[in-house]
């Protein structure tokens, strides 16, 4: 009887499991879903000059309830070769970036992995500390090192390695160096994290079977750590795509980056429904690296 | 008989302040499977990563045929080590992994293959060549990681407590499997171990090992029969220790007093001493007599009451208390099936041969 009783007391009362799962679905749905199907509605409709700036999707006039879904905002984005170039730039930036974050991260984390215990959690520490200063504070202190008579120019010249600034600020070369330190610690964790979980004998079973330790490096530990390599490099790369602050304070006029073109489109040209499309179109192309983030990340789960 | 073939000279090992070898010699003949054996942290296993050439010695010389190797890097080495964890690829096949060491040494595909083939059919998994290791069984693994090694054909071979991974069954069966394995390929091979019975079953010479000194080499009939030392004495089985001083030292026995027993203890053997020297006597629990009956003798004898009984099956064991307290372990065979056998609070009488006692003078 008073199984029965549970039974039934179980099955129309959420337990306690459903609920702590069901608050971050609901975070999710509140500020994720139901902002993209806003921004996913305004790019189906026309400009006007109006508050919102933008044409309602329904409307009811003489008794008839109108849906018009405007596609000329995405045949437009087809039409001027300036987004395409936008994208293709985008990408071609933060996949550069995530190379060299890549490799500045790879051998930092395996130093801290391979660091002793104690010492671990302060290196790791050290890498996460500048994240706690305001993002925009540090981009603008690189500013202020890379302007014609920022520090480095003016020890490059103290050094007499040159006689004239170079022009370093406003162009695509302070765009990488901004993303690769902005985004490094996202490198750094998930690699540190797989790194750290190598049996050492594994590396000790390969130099006794006579591989030298370059040899075991690229067949043992390089391959073993590919899902750390993995995980670090969508956390930069998806991110960078879309990246604003970096590209509008650190680039130049020759920095082409999808943020930048939606930033235009949307404060600039006051287009909100091209920029939704932008930005539709954006998340479409991104939605590949993502599964295939996710698609690595529940492996290294599953192991 | 076989000639040396790892000479170990005056090797020492220190970590920061602590000492974890001390200036030890040893030496392994051609062919044999010798055994360090000794509780965690006695310095085994860094003795065995000295050999792999994972730690560097902080004194001392290891001579493997004849080449001083002591500076040699690991990869360099032919001498291949087994782990306990058996360390092998979880990213690669069972092939893969086995072929991995082959390839280091610049042999030709069909080589490769040849060898791993007739490596798989000698560790009877042939047909597991493409799982990956984490689709084997705990034997299964110890089959792959002795494979990748055996495939290697190395000079030497290292095993590093290599059935501490396995359940109990297993490892019985596994321990005679891997000697017949070794045996067939003629390896020499020093394995590392804190099991006694494993190193009883497999080695064909046992080091015991004790706060990073050697304390005793020798076959395992004379380490558990002639134990040199108590350590040993305690160390390998059970045994019975007797306090006593040396009243009677001859050429063919001595007679040793001991406040523990009524009667002295008489051993039919010389030992290096003199009168009046403090002694310790060892008698295993299996050489000694228990009657129910008294027997008059004037030496090796005793009396008491069963305090407790241990029935093993094969055998059981009578903890017997003396007068003056003292706790004998005794084993009995069980011959017949059924009772007969003395019982609790039963006064015994325990008598054992000159012969059965060994003389412990450290």
């Amino acid at each position: 009887m008073s199984a029965n009783f549970d039974l039934a007391k179980k099955s129309w009362l959420p337990n306690g499991k459903s609920l702590v799962i069901a608050v971050p679905y609901i975070w999710l749905l509140l500020f994720f879903l139901v902002p993209f199907i806003i921004v996913l509605k305004i790019s189906f409709s026309t400009a006007a000059i109006s508050i919102p700036p933008y044409t309602d999707l329904l409307s009811y006039v003489d008794q008839s309830l109108k849906i018009t879904i405007e596609l000329g905002n995405y045949l437009f984005l087809t039409e001027d070769k300036l987004y395409w170039v936008s994208y293709l730039s985008s990408i071609k930036i933060a996949f550069t970036a995530t190379v060299l974050c890549l490799l500045i991260s790879y051998p930092l984390a395996y130093a801290i992995a391979r660091a002793q215990p104690t010492w671990r959690n302060i290196f790791l520490m050290l890498v996460v500390l500048p994240s706690w200063t305001s993002f925009l504070i540090r981009i603008y202190a690189w500013m202020g090192i890379l302007k014609n008579n920022g520090y480095l120019n003016n020890f490059l010249i103290w050094l007499g390695a040159i006689d004239q600034p170079i022009q370093m600020l406003n162009t695509n070369f302070a765009v990488y160096i901004g993303i690769v330190y902005a985004y490094m610690p996202f490198m750094v964790l998930p690699i540190y994290t797989n790194l750290v979980k190598h049996d050492p004998s594994l590396v000790e079973a390969s130099m006794d079977l006579g591989a030298p330790p370059w040899k075991t490096f690229l067949s043992v530990t390089l391959p073993l750590s590919k899902n750390g390599i993995v995980a670090g490099s969508m956390l930069v790369f998806i991110p960078s795509v879309g990246e604003f602050v970096i590209p509008e304070l650190l680039g130049g006029p020759e920095t082409l980056m999808i943020g930048k073109v939606l930033w235009q489109e949307f404060f600039s040209n006051r287009d909100w429904p091209v920029a939704s499309a932008v930005a539709i179109i954006m998340l479409t192309l991104l939605v590949v690296p993502i599964l295939f983030f996710h698609h690595f990340q529940s492996r290294e789960l599953a192991e | 008989m076989a000639s040396t073939f790892v000479d170990i000279q005056g090797i020492s090992k220190q970590f920061d302040d602590f000492v974890t070898v001390r200036s030890t010699d040893l030496t392994i003949q051609q062919g044999e499977l010798f055994c360090l054996l000794g509780a965690s942290g006695c310095g085994k296993s860094t003795l065995l990563r000295m050999l792999a050439g994972f730690e560097t010695p902080s004194q001392g010389k290891i001579f493997i045929d004849g080449t001083d190797v002591t500076s040699i890097p690991s990869y360099k080495r032919p001498v291949n080590m087994m782990f306990q964890s058996y360390a092998i690829f979880p990213h690669m096949t069972v092939e893969q992994n086995i072929a991995f060491g082959l390839k280091q040494e610049k042999n030709s595909k069909a080589e490769i293959r040849k060898r791993v083939k007739d490596i798989l059919e000698l560790v009877e998994m042939p047909e597991l060549a493409k799982r990956k290791p984490h689709q084997l069984s705990g034997g299964q693994r110890q089959r792959v990681a002795l494979a990748r090694i055996l495939a290697k054909r190395p000079k030497l071979l290292l095993l590093d407590e290599p059935m501490a991974a396995l359940d109990k069954k297993l490892r019985e069966q596994m321990q005679l499997e891997v000697v017949d394995i070794l045996e067939s390929v003629n390896a020499t091979c020093v394995m590392v171990t804190h099991d006694q019975e494993e190193a009883m079953t497999m080695a064909s010479r046992i080091a015991i090992m004790h706060e990073g000194e050697i304390l005793q080499v020798g076959t395992p009939n004379d380490i558990y029969e002639l134990p040199n030392c108590r350590y040993t004495a305690n160390f390998i089985g059970s045994v019975n220790l007797f306090e006593g001083k040396v009243i009677e030292d001859k050429a063919d026995h001595v007679l040793i007093e001991t406040a523990e027993l009524k009667k002295p203890i008489f051993v039919d053997h010389g030992i290096t001493g003199a009168a009046g020297m403090s002694v310790s006597v060892a008698v295993r629990p299996e050489k000694i007599i228990l009657q129910r009956e008294p027997l008059d003798t004037p030496y090796n004898c005793a009396s008491g009451k069963v305090r407790d009984i241990a029935y093993l099956g094969s055998h059981s064991i009578y903890h017997v208390e003396l007068e003056n307290g003292k706790i004998l372990l005794v084993h009995l065979s069980n011959l017949e099936r059924g009772a007969g056998q003395p019982t609790w609070e039963e006064t015994v009488y325990l008598n054992w041969h000159p012969h059965s006692a060994v003389v412990l003078t450290q």
